[in-house]
């Protein structure tokens, strides 16, 4: 029977010029007891939907028409009316459980407060039965964490918090805002699996939103896709993933990189790019190639690195380990993968890779080099010009007040300062044509272009020095499936072509499979074992390693 | 505060001659270095300044050149009297300042509130003399209901005269105190406001929100405590500012407090006051700091309990 029902649902955004639709005329059934995916790529309108059935949409936008059944209520007859379904029927998730908590307000308040909101409880009822959600919800000593603020628990513990919070009322609708993006795997796993539980006991409706395809087959039984907020394809789980008909749901699909196998290139569906090749080798001209020997340009030995070991304190009890006695080595052209959960230090590794933190302990070694012991800073800038780093956030790591030509420029005058200006532009424009990008773009702030067209700028940025080891610390992990599939492409293509060695760090084991030769497991600073690609996912010699393999969302899991 | 009181030692141990101030035309050259014997001006530089720091940590800073007294009893007589003005303008500005910046950040749009920022605006760009002289020909010489100086009636009680206890001395307060406040306030109204407009977008909120909690506790439980943490910091180091400016203030409205003291003190180069005066500014603030900090602890949870953060 169907629980609830949105019917010709538009939200419009009304703007200084023009009126943007974030959602046109979405139809949507959700039953009892049954997980609806909601997928789309970011912009797809997905979240508007969410926020649109409670009404909380900010302004400027509003709900412009359609009506929200839900059971035999109209929940959205006036404006007023929705407030008093809003947690009480309705209970939401958001997708950072950082930032949805008030940090100066014990968790025991919040929920005490919601649950006298809708539920004529006494304080000691509203508490007995906030200490029994807790419990349910998965955390221990709830009596005494009852009392304690947001952030005395970890990320995945506040998860937790915030779905109590959004079942406190007894809600009979969820709608779940991708609840476990900002998680890592392990406890990505344990909320959705509590998000099944929960469904099942409490025998919930949920909308489930979230951009990743390996969630959704795992834990969906129907899927809505949604495009520039069209409601493009809706139905079974499996059907869509396995059969699925719109061209765009094909591509959406494609883009996801298999955990089971190891493909050559993505499969880009709706672009074809043709004189790709011949802009390559633009840059490949003023490359100055070494031929690859068979060799280790990097090697780390021993290697750690812990923080707050200032002059005061040095070797206290409490310092942390971020890396602990690490040891690896990378050969020369290979793509070598660093993985773990967050807080494992693989982007600390990484940061002392390229000389921005010094190793408290322990030796790397880049060409035979030992570059931890370079005092004179001449002598580092060569090293610098020849280790590039990529960073995750596309957003935050490009300057936005200098022009993309500025931003390119800075690097290769800064190595080279006697370039002509006309060799410079020249260098610039073959740059930007290597990462896909049109020579108009140098003349353009970082602002005007999306977040995978900045990543390109990143690229462009850290190959102007022609550098030979590039450390992309989760250089896709911002960014949408099928971005992330040309980017991922780009990179196997750039490194082809110029012979370069790539350090990939990366949450995200399909894309280090896709991509890595070799991949290292970081456990709290502890590398867990090294091994090859194939035999690391086929057979896994730690515990540690199999664990994440088995939490590992998989699309294929749909087969099953 | 050591650095401080070297400035203020060198400073003013360096301008001028003191003893050209004290004596008269008529005295002799023998007089003349007698006196400049007893108060101890021929030892060496780091001699003085040992003595200096020795007896500024009992609370001596010597005798003034002009009055003649120990520094250390003109400055405990004129402390209560700008410790009252800068509380009283402390509260007004904090109180006030909150109030009108939750409400203009919650009703962003309105009469009341460009009327406030509006207000505001102009309490930022005037100097503080210009509004006390404004104040005093308003109240005092057109309406006549407030007195345009002094303190009024006060009350000793033993070690602290008060203004408070007296119809004249409440009266002689309102507008040295609004003077001075008025900056402060304008600046915590924009502070709060800007605040709460950034609070009321946040992740907690809009969850607050989705879980049916009314607005009222959304806005002045969940965003107003939040707000009100920067609010601290600014208020804890303005009220060092307001000290600072209640020379002004004080000069305006011949506040006999310890800026109308200093004030003098320059016109005269009375340098023992004068430095006395940057020592005791100087450690006020860094006991204001201090307070602030403990402030800190107690409002804020995420610095509270350290240890016990899980990680992850």
């Amino acid at each position: 029977m169907t629980f609830l029902k949105i019917n010709n649902l538009s939200v419009d955004y009304q703007m200084r010029k023009e009126t943007v639709n974030a959602a046109k005329n979405v139809n949507i059934e959700v039953k009892k007891g049954e997980i609806l995916g909601l997928v789309g790529e970011s912009g797809s309108g997905k979240s508007t939907v969410g926020n649109a059935i409670i009404n909380l949409i900010d302004e400027p936008g509003k709900v412009s028409s359609g009506s929200v059944i839900l059971g035999d209520l109209n929940i959205h007859e006036n404006s007023e009316s929705i407030v008093k379904y809003r947690g009480n029927k309705i209970g939401l998730i958001f997708q950072d459980p950082q930032t949805s908590l008030n940090p100066i307000l014990t968790v025991g308040e919040q929920l005490i407060e919601t649950i006298q909101t809708h539920l004529k409880l006494s304080k000691e009822d509203a508490k007995n039965k906030s200490i029994n959600l807790l419990k349910e919800v998965g955390i221990k000593d709830a009596e005494t964490r009852f009392d304690n603020y947001p952030h005395q628990f970890s990320g995945g513990m506040r998860q937790r918090v915030v779905i109590s919070l959004a079942l406190c009322c007894e809600p009979e609708l969820l709608i779940a805002d991708e609840p476990t993006t900002a998680l890592d795997v392990s406890i990505q796993s344990q909320i959705l699996e509590l998000i099944k539980k929960l469904t099942k006991e409490r025998n919930l409706a949920v909308i489930l939103i979230t951009h990743d395809m390996g969630v959704i087959a795992e834990t969906a039984d129907r899927v809505a896709v949604m495009k520039s907020g069209n409601l493009v394809e809706i139905g079974e789980t499996k059907k869509i993933l396995t059969q699925p008909r719109e061209n765009y749901t094909k591509s959406l699909v494609s883009s996801v990189p298999p955990t089971n196998k190891k493909i050559s290139r993505f499969v880009i569906v709706e672009k074809e790019n043709s004189d790709k090749k011949e802009n390559n080798i633009k840059i490949l001209n003023r490359w100055t190639k070494k031929g690859i020997i068979d060799q280790d340009l990097v090697q780390i030995k021993n290697l750690r690195k812990s923080f707050d070991d200032n002059f005061f304190t040095e070797s206290s009890k409490n310092s942390v380990m971020a890396v602990d006695d690490v040891s690896f080595d990378i050969k020369e052209g290979e793509s070598f993968g660093l993985v773990g959960e967050s807080g494992s230090g693989k982007s600390t590794i990484a940061k002392m890779i390229v000389s921005l933190f010094k190793p408290t302990s322990g030796d790397i070694f880049f060409d035979n080099v030992r570059i931890t012991k370079i005092k004179q800073r001449s002598e580092l800038m060569k090293f610098r010009k020849q280790i590039q780093m990529i960073f995750q956030d596309p957003y935050s790591s490009l300057n936005g007040r200098l022009k993309v030509k500025d931003i390119i420029t800075e690097p290769i005058t800064l190595h080279n300062p006697s370039i002509s200006n006309l060799d410079l532009n020249n260098y610039i424009y073959d740059l930007l044509e290597s990462v896909e990008l049109t020579q108009k773009s140098a003349d353009r702030y970082p602002h005007e272009f999306s977040g995978g067209q900045r990543q390109r700028i990143s690229i462009a940025r850290a190959l102007a020095t022609q550098p030979r080891l590039l450390v992309c610390d989760e250089p896709t992990s911002a960014l949408d499936v099928s971005i992330q599939a040309q980017i991922l492409n780009l990179l196997k293509d750039l490194q082809e072509q110029l012979n370069l060695t790539i350090l990939f760090i990366s949450h995200d084991l399909p894309v280090v499979r896709q991509m890595c030769d070799r991949i290292g497991v970081l456990k709290d600073g502890k590398l867990c074992e090294v091994s090859n690609t194939e035999d690391l996912f086929l057979k896994p010699a730690h515990e540690y390693t199999k664990e994440l393999l088995r939490l590992m969302p998989k699309i294929e899991s749909i087969y099953n | 505060m050591l650095v401080v009181a070297f400035v203020s030692f060198s400073l003013f141990n360096f301008v001028g001659d003191p003893i050209n101030n004290m004596v008269g035309e008529e005295t002799s050259d023998e007089e003349r270095a007698e006196l400049r014997e007893t108060l101890g001006l021929m030892d060496p530089i780091h001699v003085q300044f040992s003595r200096f720091i020795i007896n500024a940590s009992k609370g001596e800073f010597g005798i003034s050149y002009q009055l003649r007294r120990p520094v250390s009893e003109l400055i405990v007589e004129r402390l209560p009297a700008t410790v009252e003005l800068v509380v009283i303008s402390a509260l007004i500005a904090i109180i006030t300042g909150t109030l009108l910046g939750v409400y203009t950040g919650i009703n962003r749009k309105g009469f009341l509130s460009d009327f406030v920022l509006a207000i505001s605006l102009l309490g930022v760009s005037l100097p503080t003399f210009v509004i006390g002289i404004l104040f005093i020909y308003l109240f005092a010489v057109i309406l006549g209901i407030l007195p345009s100086f002094g303190r009024g009636e006060v009350v000793d009680l033993g070690f602290w005269t008060t203004g408070f206890l007296t119809v004249s001395g409440l009266k002689a307060i309102i507008l040295p105190s609004v003077t001075l406040s008025l900056f402060q306030m304008t600046y915590i109204i924009r502070l709060v406001r800007a605040e709460m407009m950034e609070i009321l977008q946040t992740d907690y909120i809009k969850f607050a929100r989705a879980r049916g909690i009314s607005e009222n506790s959304i806005k002045y439980k969940h965003a107003l405590k939040n707000g009100l943490i920067p609010v601290i910091t600014i208020a804890g180091i303005n009220i060092g500012t307001l000290i600072a400016f209640s020379i002004i203030t004080e000069t305006v409205f011949q506040w006999p407090g310890m800026g109308f003291l200093f004030i003098q003190a320059v016109q005269f180069v009375d340098i023992p006051i004068m430095s006395a005066y940057l020592v005791f500014i100087a450690f006020v603030f860094v006991m204001i700091n201090f307070i602030v900090d403990i402030l800190y602890y107690l409002i804020d949870p995420r610095i509270r309990v350290k240890g016990d953060v899980a990680s992850g």
